[in-house]
């Protein structure tokens, strides 16, 4: 029978400084301005995700508050959204998130047993992370992508009509390139938002 | 060969990009709104009687006509880009490929409304179009199709994108709003609807991506004519995202007036079945609509053949019949496990209810346990029943269409496959050793 | 103004008026139960659906009926609307179920809660719930949080009614608690540690309809049908100093606010009067408070009505107030 225990973690309060670089910062501020005065906290869906991508891939506590910070907004307003989204990370994740879609088109074509090869493959179940902190995998659900099932993400980049093999080749590929430094992406903000 | 019209041009090369979309005609529509008082645009697209596409079917001018034009707040338009229903992958190929028909659509529709701000809320996962919309968007700026004083005519309006971050519930119109507000995706509680306190308390109106893009052709022909295409009420062209067991996934623009065979069948379209494997089972509208074994989704109880249109696959009502909803096709071969699949879109709608209403929050939970209970050979036959009680107890009790498009797929598929539900009571060892891949709890 | 009927009782009410307010304002059985609504905080309402009525003629420019049963909190009266509450089956029908999904997940710990006695949901399912339990799966259990030294946080027993946010964010104006994640997963917590701490943060535990916002300072856990509630006032410079005192013998054992008939908190009270004062000469007493007709314990229900099984019996003596 399904275990229904919830452990939602209780973080401890974190007062490490954070950070946006300037550069960063006049990308926020320019978000801001897209939204009519004194409602700014419309940002916060797009902040929160820049603040996951630049100040180290999930949101602690300490991000969160430097978020409310920027936006004016009490910690908890800022809590309160991260917890319902499930793009927001409130833990840890590994550098490359395969997010594998589970839902209709992609179950009856064969998205479960994609998980069930990454399960065995990297040795973690589904919602865990890599001891050496490179692949967290988790199972999403409907991607909008369903014609090209099955679907998985990694990060921002769609795979489509997976096959084992292809995980694998992708898996290589994501391991050969994890010391490749994130100069390609240091746009991402731009790009993006 | 259907008649195409939003994707007419979409094996145009660099159809993406402005130049390319104004060779082929792109703006002339535009053009021509902006030579119409706003109030003529609205009635040109109350002639064309489309209805919205993004799965209620609600008409498009009437829901224009209801915004409160006599307030004095500003008005705003959010074009619903979070396409997240499950089967439904049409709005992302759109604007992937045509974002500047997306933008004149927009520009047309703010227009029409007198609307200067305009949000398109992108669902969070679908970032890369961000950066293909803010480019068209640029584009269109710099053309002077959008921003101050568009074309000379003193109207001015900007586009800004929105990003969403992983909530299906934020396709709901108000959870939207709410999200854009930078809150938690619960939807409101209406009345008030939105036309008259929607964005920041303003009048707003909330439309589809394909329902803001098929403005423009409907501009560019007139409303008259574009209600010609298509029958009764189901005017004008959809597009239909194919998936499952076919043999040509994919998103097509349909006229409406094809059977549902000829939909499936045809070469054209899905090309039959994968394999050449009988067909059990349609979603005909997105995983929200009640499910069909394939005599019903291909004749009406009465024996006519069935059509895509709003109308005919909802002939029957929830007996018989279906939905047309977001036009996300799933076609499912005889191998496929009616519960299974029934287990996986409760679990679905399980994991994205908002909880704020205690029936969805707690019913959708409980079915998913006794769903998980039955596909794992550990059901019992009161289950059956039980599970089309809550079901019942959910749909029309709670705030928002969330929970009735958990409770219609349980219930019709109890419905129609009530004899699979019992085999899996009875032959618990079977069922059981069924491989499916592993699938448990795996949120983050 | 409107005119609206419900149940076959008619009363004109002002523009913009919510079904429950004029059912409230014809009172008597036909007001419809409520547990998240409060009247006093903007916002509140239309979650829990216990109050959803039928209505059976929209208006008298549109009798069309509307198509599915209505929150009456959050539902405007229209002019020659036609209500149906408890002479609607349906109606009925549905307020069981949705006291069903209260309670699949509720501990059903009345034996041990603090609040037993006082529980809008207990009470609710005295007076609208099954009397059989169809709920054969594992119930849900938070983890513990700690929220400070005066408020108890038993998650498990919450409902989500938000009127404990609410209150923190238009009583306390400021709010270290929230509603985090979503679904059936939602939680009422404080995400990190943190203590809800601030003049008026002990409302809260007035406004929570069951026991998951208690007490910390109620002292000696007493059931509170063994105390006396006692309208007591004291000049206090933060709130109105209007409270009810729960006597044991000559002892204080907590304060609350005063709570109308509806169950509802008349004027919310500091923190000074509610945890800070309880020797008798704190106090200049008014004489016996009563309570809401709905309460268990005002109505000796214990007595009287056959126990739905789904409610653990409780180990239990009546005492009559008044
Ligand atoms: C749970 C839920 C999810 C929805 N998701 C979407 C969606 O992803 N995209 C969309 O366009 N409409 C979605 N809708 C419908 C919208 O609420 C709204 O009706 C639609 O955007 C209106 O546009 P239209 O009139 O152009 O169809 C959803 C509705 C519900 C209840
Ligand atoms: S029906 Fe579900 S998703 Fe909609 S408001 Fe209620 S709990 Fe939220
Ligand atoms: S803790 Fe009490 S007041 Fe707060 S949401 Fe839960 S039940 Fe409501
Ligand atoms: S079902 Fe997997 S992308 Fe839609
Ligand atoms: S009291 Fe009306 S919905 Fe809760």
């Amino acid at each position: 029978m399904h275990g229904f225990k919830i452990h939602h973690v209780l973080h401890k309060k974190d007062n490490t400084k954070v950070e946006f670089s300037p550069e960063i910062l006049s990308k926020v501020q320019q978000i801001i301005k897209r939204y009519p005065e004194g409602r700014h906290k419309s940002a916060l869906l797009p902040i929160l995700h820049i603040a996951q991508e630049e100040l180290g891939g999930w949101l602690s506590p300490a991000v969160m508050d430097y978020v409310a910070s920027l936006l004016s907004i009490q910690p908890i307003e800022v809590y309160e959204v991260a917890t319902f989204y499930t793009q927001f990370y409130t833990q840890p994740v590994g550098k490359y998130v395969l997010e594998i879609c589970q839902t209709a088109t992609c179950a009856a074509c064969g998205g479960e047993d994609i998980m069930e090869h990454l399960e065995n493959k990297l040795g973690i179940k589904a919602g865990e992370t890599t001891t050496d902190g490179l692949f967290t995998l988790k199972g999403v659900e409907c991607l909008g992508g369903c014609g090209y099932a099955p679907v998985m993400q990694v990060n921002t980049e769609f795979h489509e009509h997976l096959t084992t093999e292809k995980v694998d080749a992708l898996l290589e590929e994501l391991k050969n390139n994890k010391n490749a430094d994130k100069a390609k992406e240091s746009k991402w903000a731009e790009k993006f938002f | 060969m259907g008649r195409k019209i939003l994707l007419e041009n979409i094996d145009k090369e660099g159809i993406e990009r402005f130049d390319v979309y104004r060779k082929h005609g792109g703006y002339t529509a535009l053009e021509k709104a902006l030579k119409l008082t706003p109030d003529e645009v609205t009635e040109e697209v109350k002639k064309s009687g489309m209805r919205g596409r993004g799965g209620a079917g609600f008409p498009t001018g009437m829901k224009w006509s209801f915004l409160d034009k006599k307030s004095n707040n500003p008005r705003y338009l959010i074009c619903n880009a979070d396409e997240s229903e499950p089967g439904t992958f049409k709005d992302r190929y759109l604007i992937e490929k045509l974002p500047h028909l997306l933008v004149e659509g927009l520009i047309i529709s703010s227009y029409a409304l007198g609307v200067n701000t305009c949000y398109i809320y992108v669902r969070g996962e679908f970032k890369y179009l961000i950066g293909i919309l803010n480019k068209a968007i640029c584009e269109a700026n710099a053309n002077k199709f959008l921003g101050k004083n568009i074309l000379n005519t003193g109207y001015s309006l900007d586009i800004h994108v929105h990003s969403g971050a992983g909530a299906y519930i934020c396709g709901e119109e108000t959870a939207q709003i709410e999200s854009l507000e930078g809150k938690r995706g619960n939807p409101r509680i209406k009345p008030p609807f939105p036309a008259l306190k929607g964005l920041y308390d303003c009048p707003t109106v909330v439309n589809n991506v394909e329902t803001l893009a098929a403005v423009v052709p409907i501009i560019s022909m007139g409303g008259e004519e574009y209600a010609k295409i298509g029958t009764g009420r189901s005017t004008g062209t959809k597009l239909i995202s194919a998936s499952g067991h076919i043999n040509r996934p994919g998103v097509y623009e349909i006229e409406m007036n094809i059977s549902v065979e000829e939909f499936l069948m045809s070469d054209e379209y899905c090309g039959g079945m994968k394999n050449g494997k009988p067909l059990k089972a349609v979603i005909a509208g997105g995983s929200s609509v009640p499910i069909l074994p394939a005599h019903l989704i291909l004749k009406t109880a009465n024996g006519e053949n069935r059509m895509m249109t709003y109308e005919s696959l909802a002939d029957g009502g929830f007996a018989t019949g279906t939905m047309l909803g977001s036009g996300g096709f799933i076609a499912y071969d005889e191998d496929s496990c009616i519960v299974r699949n029934t287990w996986n879109l409760t679990r679905f709608y399980h994991h994205e209810s908002c909880g704020q209403c205690s029936p969805c929050r707690e019913g959708t939970g409980w079915m998913e346990r006794v769903l998980h209970r039955l596909e794992n050979g550990e059901g019992r036959m009161h289950d059956i029943d039980l599970l089309t009680n809550i079901s019942k107890n959910i749909e029309g009790n709670t705030i928002c269409p969330l929970g009735d498009a958990a409770a219609w797929p349980v219930a019709s598929a109890i419905r129609h496959f009530r004899d699979e539900f019992e085999f899996h009571v009875k032959n618990p060892g079977i069922v059981k050793n069924i491989k499916h891949g592993s699938l448990k709890k795996y949120t983050v | 103004m409107p005119i609206v009927t419900i149940d076959n009782h008619t009363i004109e009410v002002p523009e913009g008026t919510t079904i429950l307010e004029a059912a409230r304002k014809i009172g008597g059985d036909i007001v419809p139960p409520t547990m998240c609504y409060y009247s006093k905080l903007k916002g509140s309402g239309g979650k829990c659906r216990t109050c959803l009525v039928k209505v059976s003629q929209g208006s008298a420019k549109d009798p069309r009926p509307m198509p599915k049963l209505v929150a009456s909190c959050s539902t405007p009266v229209a002019d020659g609307m036609v209500v149906q509450n408890i002479t609607s089956p349906e109606v009925l029908e549905a307020r069981k179920a949705i006291v069903e999904f209260l309670l699949i997940n509720h501990p059903l710990d009345c034996p041990v809660c603090d609040q037993a006695g006082e529980c809008d949901l207990q009470n609710l399912s005295y007076e609208h719930g099954a009397n059989t339990e169809r709920y054969e799966e594992d119930r849900r259990e938070y983890d513990k949080v700690d929220i400070g030294p005066n408020i108890q946080l038993h998650m498990n027993r919450c409902i989500l009614c938000y009127r404990c946010v609410y209150t923190a964010n238009q009583i306390a104006n400021s709010r270290v608690h929230g509603v985090l994640y979503r679904g059936d997963q939602a939680e009422i917590s404080t995400y990190i540690q943190n203590a809800i701490d601030n003049e008026f943060s002990g409302n809260v535990i007035d406004v929570c309809p069951v026991g998951a916002l208690t007490d910390k300072t109620f002292r000696f856990k007493s059931r509170v049908w063994f105390l006396k509630p006692m309208n007591a006032h004291r000049n206090c410079t933060k709130c109105s100093g209007k409270v009810v005192v729960w006597k044991f013998g000559n002892e204080i054992y907590r304060v609350t606010a005063r709570k109308d008939q509806f169950h509802e908190v008349e004027e919310f009270i500091c923190n000074d009067c509610r945890y800070d004062h309880k020797q008798p000469e704190d106090w200049t007493i008014e004489g016996p408070a009563k309570l809401s007709k709905q309460s268990v314990i005002s109505q000796n229900q214990y007595g009287n009505l056959k126990k739905p099984s789904i409610i653990l019996p409780i180990e239990h003596r009546t005492e009559k107030q008044e």
